[in-house]
C-alpha cells in the first residue's frame, strides 16, 4: 500500500490514486508519415525495468490531477514527484 | 476421573477460584479462566488432539502459540463455526465447544490412517507423478484427493457477527509487546510520540509471563513487579495505545501495517452479542519497531512426532504460565542451553524429569550447571535415535554420538517417559520485517536468519534481531523506541540503562539431523504437511535445488502455519544434502498474513446493502411503486421492464416494444452519463476526442459522436449539444461516464495542456425523461404549450429551452429507438413531479413506461449498437460499419492512425451484421459462436458470435446481431450456431431490421 504524495494535496493512501503507466512516450505528430512498427511502438512498447522508473498517476479520488513520480520499483521507494510541465529529474539508478 | 489431573498444586497465571467447563470431540471437560484451550487439555492429560494432513499420523498439542502446526481444532458449530483454529492461542470460555480435524469417522479410529502404513508409496510429489496421467482420470482421482485432504470445513450459513475497519496514522508502532517491545513503547511514548504497540496475547509480556522470576531479576524487581509498573506507566501514557489481542499480520509497503484485533473471540457468544467480532487496522506508522521475539526450532530426529513430543519451552509455558504438567515423567532433548530452564523450572514443580539429553559434549553454561545442582540427570553427547508409543509417546532409546558428530556408537538405552520436551535452538521471528522486502542475513554460527538493512522505516529490537538475553532484549528495545520517536520528530534523552540479572546463556550450536542406527526411521522437519528428511533427501536426488521449488514440490512450510517451525530446518538439511552454504539455497519469502485472518475481518462492513454503493433515479420510487424488475448497470439500479397482471417478462417486454412504435413510451434515462465541457477550446479538443468534426456545429445543436482509444478501437459513443460557442453538454454511455470523464481530462491534462478546456460531470445534477412514438410530439405539446415542436421548426438533433410541466427544462429532438423522440433534461429534484406530469398527460395517450430491455430490443430492432456489447475494446468503426462517421479530413483524432494499422485494415476482421434464424420463435443465446462448417462435436473453426439477441414483436421474429469475420461479404450467407440442444441454423443479414429508410424519424 503506497503512500503517494500528491504535489497538491499531499501524502495520500494509494487506493486514491490511478497509475497511468510509464511516462514522457512522446505521441507522434504527423501520425500519417510515421509507419505501422513506429506507431506500434508508441502504443503498446512499455518498459518494465527492476528499479528506476518514471511514471504517471492521478490523484483520481482527490483533486483529479495527474502528475509524474519517480519510483524504484524494486523497493517501491518514491525517489522523486514533479508536475505534469516539468522536466524529469535526473535521478541516479538506485543499487539493489 | 478426577477433574484436571494434571493441573500443578500451584503457580501459573489461571484465576484458579473461576472454573470453566468446556467440551473437545463431545467430552466435558474443565480448565480455569487464564487457560488455553491446549493448557485446558493438557491439564486434563489430552495430548493426542489431531491427526496430520497427508499420513494422518497421530498427532499432539506441539508448542504455545501461533507457531503451532498439529493442535487445529474445528471451533464453536453452525454459522459461527470456524476451522483450522490453533488450540495453542484460543482462550478458554465456558461451554468453549471444539472437534478435531483430518479425521474420520473418529479420533481414534481413522481411516485416512491407512496413508501412514502406505507412506512408502506416498513420497515428495506423489500426487503429482502419480495422478497426472492418464489426464481423462485426473477429474475422477481430484474427487478423491480433495475429500481426503482438506483442514476443517467452513461454516455453510452466513456469518452472523459483525466486523469493522479501523484506519489509523501513528509515529512510532511497535509490534510485540514482550520486554523488548514494552522498553521501546515506554522510550518512544516518553518523548510525546503516538505510539501504539500490539501484541497477540491476551496479556502483555511476552517470554516474562513464562519467567518466574526464581533466577531473573529486572531492575532488581521480578519479571512480573517489573511487568506490572511498565505496563502502569505506558497506561498512563495520553499518546500511548495498547492493543493486547491484536496481530499485526502484514507489513506492506511505505509501513502500511495490517492489524486484526480479536475482541470477543475470548469470550461465550452470549456475552459478546451485539459486539464488533473483530476489527481490522489499517495502519500507517512513520517508524515501525519490530519486537516481535523468537520461535523456538524442533529437532530433527528419528520419531519426532508422537503426541507428547512438544517444544521445550512450551513445555516451560505450560508449566510456568499455566499450572499444568505437560506429562508425569519428563525427557527433555536439546542442543542448547534454554531447554535446561524448563528442566529446572519443571524440577521445581515436582515433575519427574528422567534425563536431559544433550546432542553437545561440552555443556559449560550457567543453566546446565544450576541443573546439575539441583540432581538433574543429563546425558551430554548423546541423542534420541527412536521412540515408541502409538497415540502418546511411551519412551525413547538414545544412544552416544560418535567422535565426528554423525553417527552414533555404543550401547542402546532405553528410558520411559510420557513427554518428551525438545529444542533445537530460537529462529528470531523475521516474518514481518521480511514481509516488508527487508533483506535476511544468515549467521552460521547460530545457525539464525537475522534482519539486515531494512528497506522501509522498520527496525528490529531483541530476540527478533538475534539479541536473546533478557537484558540485551530490554537495552535494544529502549535505545530502539527513543531512537524511531526521535526519525519521527520527537525529542528525548536516553533514560538510565535497566539492570538485569539473568543466567549466562552459551551460544546455541545448530545441529540440523539428529542421528540414529534406526534404517528407515522416519523424522518430521514439517509436521502440519508431514514432509521428512526423506522427502527433502528425494527433491534434491530428483534435481530440486532452489528452495522455493522444494517447498512446492514436497509442501514443506506450507499449511496455515506456513512452516513457523519447519522453514529454517528445512532449508539447512536442502543446504547439506546439496553441500551448499545455506545462503546459497536461498531462504523462502515471507508472506502475510504470519498468521492465518478471517474472510469477516477482511470484509469489514462491506456486506449485505453495503457490499457496493447503489444509485438511484429521482424517479426510482415510482418505479418501485410500479413493481417494476431492475438490472443493475454499473452502480445503477436501472428499470428492466415494468410486469403487469402476471405478465412474463417476454410479455411485458413485447407490450413495451410495441407501445413505444405505435403510440407513446416513456424511460427514465437519468442515469445516461452527462459532462458539462467548457472553455475556448472546447469544439477543438472535441473534434480531436470524437472521429467526427465539430467546430461547425450551431448552437443548439446535437451531434452522435464515437471516440476511439488511440489504438483505435471503439471507447464510447452518445449525443453531445452545443450550449454555446464555448459549451459543450457530452453524454455518455451509462456505465462508462465515470472512465470517459477521466479519460477526457487525461488527454487535456498530459496530451494538451495548452488547451483551454474544463470538464465536470453533471450527470446526477439532471433528471432525464426519455419520451418516443408516434404520439410522443403530441403529449409534450400539451405539457409544454410555448414550445415549438412541428417538425420542421424543431428538427432532429436539435434542442430547445423552455417550460414543460412547469419546469424550465433543456429538451433534445434526438433519438435512440427510430421514432420520433425527445429527451427532457429538467434538474434533478424536479425529475419525479415532471416524469408524474407525463404519466397523467400521457394516459389519454396510452402512455407506457418501458425499461432496459425495451430500450435494448428498440435500438436493436435498428441495427444501433451499444458499447460494451457489440463493442468489446477490438472493435473499430469500420468493423461496426460506421465509416460514415470517421472524418479522415480535419487532421488527427484520437485513435486516426491505428485505424490504418495493418492489423486494423484486414478484410477478414470481424464486422456487425444481422443474423436472422429460420424458425421465427428461436432466439439464440448471446455469447453463441458462429461456425460455417458443423462437426458432430467441437473444436469447430468459430468465425465469430452472437452480441445481441431478442425478440421483435414489431417483426413477430427473433434478431440478432454478431461479429462476424468478414461479415458484410458474407450477406445472405447460412451459417450455424451449434448449441448443446442442436445445432441453429441462421442467415447473415444487414445489421438493421426496422424502417432502414428512417421514414419514422421524421414521422
Ligand atoms: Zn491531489
Amino acid at each position: 500500500m503506497l503512500n503517494i504524495p500528491c504535489p497538491w494535496c499531499g501524502e495520500r493512501d494509494v487506493n486514491e490514486f490511478h497509475c497511468g503507466g510509464e511516462a514522457h512516450i512522446a505521441r507522434p505528430t504527423g501520425a500519417d508519415t510515421i509507419d505501422d512498427a513506429a506507431w506500434a511502438d508508441y502504443l503498446f512498447m512499455r518498459q518494465n525495468p527492476k528499479g528506476r522508473h518514471y511514471e504517471r498517476w492521478s490523484h483520481a479520488h482527490g483533486c483529479r490531477r495527474w502528475f509524474h513520480i519517480v519510483r524504484n520499483t524494486d523497493s517501491d521507494q518514491i525517489l522523486a514527484v514533479y508536475l505534469m510541465d516539468e522536466a524529469p529529474p535526473d535521478v541516479p539508478e538506485p543499487s539493489s | 476421573m478426577k477433574r484436571q489431573r494434571y493441573r500443578l498444586h500451584s503457580g501459573g497465571r489461571i484465576d484458579r477460584g473461576d472454573e470453566r467447563s468446556f467440551s473437545f470431540n463431545g467430552r466435558r471437560y474443565f480448565g480455569y479462566a487464564g487457560d488455553t484451550l491446549a493448557s485446558a487439555l493438557l491439564a486434563n492429560g489430552v495430548h493426542f488432539v489431531g491427526r496430520s494432513f497427508k499420513y494422518h499420523r497421530p498427532r499432539g498439542i506441539f508448542g504455545s502459540g501461533a507457531e503451532e502446526p498439529n493442535a487445529l481444532v474445528q471451533l464453536g458449530a453452525g454459522a459461527r463455526t470456524d476451522p483450522n483454529m490453533r488450540a495453542t492461542t484460543t482462550a478458554l470460555f465456558e461451554g468453549l465447544r471444539a472437534k478435531s480435524q483430518n479425521c474420520w469417522p473418529a479420533l481414534w479410529f481413522d481411516i485416512g490412517g491407512i496413508n501412514d502404513r502406505l507412506s512408502g508409496l506416498l513420497p515428495a510429489g506423489f500426487y503429482y507423478k502419480t495422478f497426472m496421467r492418464p489426464a481423462s482420470l485426473w477429474k475422477f482421482y481430484e474427487k478423491i484427493i480433495r475429500n481426503a485432504a482438506g483442514l476443517g470445513r467452513a461454516p455453510v450459513d452466513r456469518d452472523p457477527d459483525r466486523y469493522e475497519h479501523q484506519y489509523a496514522h501513528c509515529d512510532v508502532l511497535v509490534v510485540g509487546a514482550g520486554p523488548a517491545g514494552l522498553a521501546a513503547a515506554r522510550a518512544a511514548g516518553a518523548t510525546g510520540a503516538r505510539v501504539i504497540i500490539a501484541d497477540e496475547q491476551s496479556e502483555f509480556g511476552g517470554t516474562l509471563l513464562t519467567e518466574n522470576g526464581r533466577r531473573v531479576r529486572i531492575g532488581g524487581e521480578a519479571p512480573d513487579e517489573w511487568l506490572n509498573s511498565i505496563s502502569a506507566e505506558l497506561n498512563d501514557m495520553p499518546e500511548v495505545n495498547m492493543l493486547p489481542r491484536t496481530t499485526a499480520y502484514g507489513n506492506y509497503a511505505h509501513n502500511f501495517v495490517g492489524l486484526m484485533e480479536r475482541i470477543t473471540d475470548h469470550l461465550p457468544t452470549e456475552d459478546a452479542e451485539g459486539e464488533v467480532r473483530q476489527r481490522l487496522w489499517k495502519l500507517r506508522a512513520k517508524e515501525i519497531v519490530l519486537a516481535t521475539g523468537s520461535l523456538e526450532r524442533p529437532l530433527v530426529f528419528a520419531g519426532n512426532d508422537r503426541p507428547g513430543v512438544m517444544l521445550a519451552g512450551a513445555a516451560r509455558d505450560y508449566v510456568n504460565r499455566y499450572g499444568v504438567s505437560p506429562g508425569s515423567r519428563v525427557v527433555i532433548f536439546t542442543n542448547n542451553d534454554s531447554a535446561y530452564a524448563a528442566a529446572l523450572d519443571m524440577a521445581e514443580a515436582d515433575i519427574a524429569v528422567e534425563s536431559v539429553i544433550d546432542l553437545r559434549s561440552e555443556v559449560e553454561g550457567d543453566l546446565p550447571r544450576r541443573a546439575r545442582e539441583a540432581g538433574i540427570p543429563a546425558l551430554q553427547g548423546y541423542t534420541v535415535v527412536a521412540t515408541s508409543g502409538r497415540h502418546r509417546v511411551k519412551g525413547v532409546s538414545v544412544m552416544r554420538m560418535n567422535d565426528a558428530g554423525d553417527g552414533v556408537t555404543g550401547p542402546v538405552r532405553n528410558l520411559t517417559c510420557d513427554c518428551v520436551a525438545m529444542s533445537g535452538g530460537w529462529n528470531p521471528a523475521v516474518h514481518l520485517f521480511s514481509q516488508a522486502r527487508g533483506k535476511l542475513v544468515f549467521e552460521p554460527d547460530r545457525g539464525i536468519f537475522v534482519p539486515g538493512e531494512p528497506v522501509q522505516a522498520i527496525r528490529s529490537a531483541g530476540a527478533c534481531n538475534g539479541a536473546f538475553s533478557l537484558s540485551q532484549c530490554i537495552a535494544e528495545g529502549a535505545e530502539t523506541g527513543l531512537a524511531a520517536a526521535r526519525v519521527a520528530g520527537f525529542e528525548g534523552e536516553h533514560a538510565s540503562p535497566t539492570n538485569v540479572s539473568e543466567p549466562a546463556d552459551k551460544p546455541q550450536t545448530p545441529v540440523w539431523r539428529a542421528p540414529t542406527d534406526r534404517k528407515g526411521a522416519r523424522m518430521f522437519v514439517d509436521f502440519q504437511n508431514d514432509v521428512t528428511t526423506k522427502d527433502l533427501d528425494l527433491a534434491v536426488r530428483e534435481g530440486y535445488h532452489s528452495i522455493e521449488h522444494v517447498k512446492r514440490y514436497t509442501t514443506t512450510g506450507m499449511g496455515t502455519d506456513q512452516g513457523k517451525t519447519s522453514n529454517v530446518n528445512a532449508l539447512a538439511i536442502v543446504a547439506n544434502a546439496l553441500g551448499a552454504e545455506i545462503p546459497a539455497v536461498g531462504v523462502t519469502t515471507f508472506r502475510a498474513p504470519y498468521t492465518p485472518i478471517t474472510f469477516g475481518a477482511i470484509t469489514g462492513r462491506h456486506v449485505g446493502a453495503l457490499f457496493d454503493p447503489v444509485r438511484r433515479t429521482p424517479i426510482h420510487e415510482w418505479h418501485v411503486e410500479r413493481g417494476a424488475k431492475f438490472e443493475d448497470v454499473g452502480q445503477w439500479k436501472r428499470a428492466w421492464y415494468y410486469p403487469r397482471n402476471g405478465e412474463t417478462m417476454r410479455q411485458a417486454v413485447d407490450r413495451e416494444v410495441k407501445a413505444a412504435r405505435d403510440g407513446v413510451g416513456i424511460l427514465d434515462y437519468s442515469t445516461l452519463g452527462k459532462i458539462d465541457i467548457r472553455g475556448p477550446d472546447a469544439a477543438e479538443f472535441l473534434n480531436r476526442i470524437y472521429t467526427n468534426a465539430w467546430t461547425k456545429l450551431g448552437v443548439g445543436r446535437c451531434r452522435y459522436g464515437l471516440m476511439l482509444r488511440d489504438d483505435g478501437m471503439v471507447m464510447d459513443d452518445g449525443v453531445t449539444l452545443r450550449l454555446a460557442v464555448d459549451h459543450f453538454l457530452m453524454t455518455t454511455t451509462t456505465g462508462n461516464a465515470a472512465s470517459v470523464l477521466s479519460w477526457l481530462e487525461e488527454w487535456l491534462q498530459t496530451e494538451w495542456p495548452d488547451l483551454q478546456v474544463f470538464c465536470t460531470s453533471v450527470t446526477e445534477q439532471f433528471a432525464t425523461i426519455s419520451i418516443c412514438g408516434p404520439k410522443a410530439r403530441v403529449l409534450l405539446t400539451e405539457l409544454a404549450p410555448d414550445m415549438t415542436l412541428s417538425g420542421d421548426e424543431f428538427a432532429h438533433m436539435s434542442m430547445q429551452e423552455g417550460m414543460v410541466a412547469g419546469v424550465a427544462a433543456r429538451v433534445l429532438r434526438v433519438s435512440f429507438t427510430g421514432e420520433v423522440g425527445f429527451e427532457i433534461n429538467v434538474p434533478a429534484r424536479y425529475g419525479r413531479a415532471v416524469w408524474d406530469a407525463f404519466m397523467e398527460a400521457g394516459e389519454a395517450h396510452g402512455i407506457t413506461p418501458y425499461g432496459t430491455e425495451a430500450m435494448h430490443v428498440l435500438r436493436a430492432e435498428k441495427g444501433f449498437f451499444i458499447a460494451g456489447q457489440e463493442s468489446d475494446g477490438t472493435v473499430t468503426p469500420i468493423d461496426l460499419g460506421m465509416e460514415w462517421i470517421v472524418n479522415w479530413t480535419k487532421g488527427d483524432f484520437v485513435g486516426r492512425r491505428s485505424l490504418n494499422r495493418l492489423d486494423t485494415v484486414r478484410e477478414d476482421r470481424k464486422q456487425l451484421v444481422g443474423l436472422i434464424t429460420t424458425d421465427l420463435e428461436t432466439v439464440l443465446e448471446e455469447g453463441a459462436q458462429i461456425v460455417a462448417h458443423v462437426s458432430d462435436a467441437p473444436p469447430m473453426e468459430m468465425i465469430g458470435h452472437v452480441t445481441s439477441s431478442y425478440y421483435s414483436p414489431n417483426l413477430g421474429r427473433s434478431i440478432a446481431l454478431a461479429m462476424i469475420r468478414s461479415g458484410r461479404s458474407r450477406m445472405g450467407e447460412t451459417l450455424y450456431a451449434p448449441m448443446p440442444a442442436g445445432t441453429i441454423e441462421v442467415t447473415v443479414t444487414k445489421p438493421v431490421f426496422f424502417d432502414e429508410e428512417g421514414g419514422r424519424l421524421n414521422g
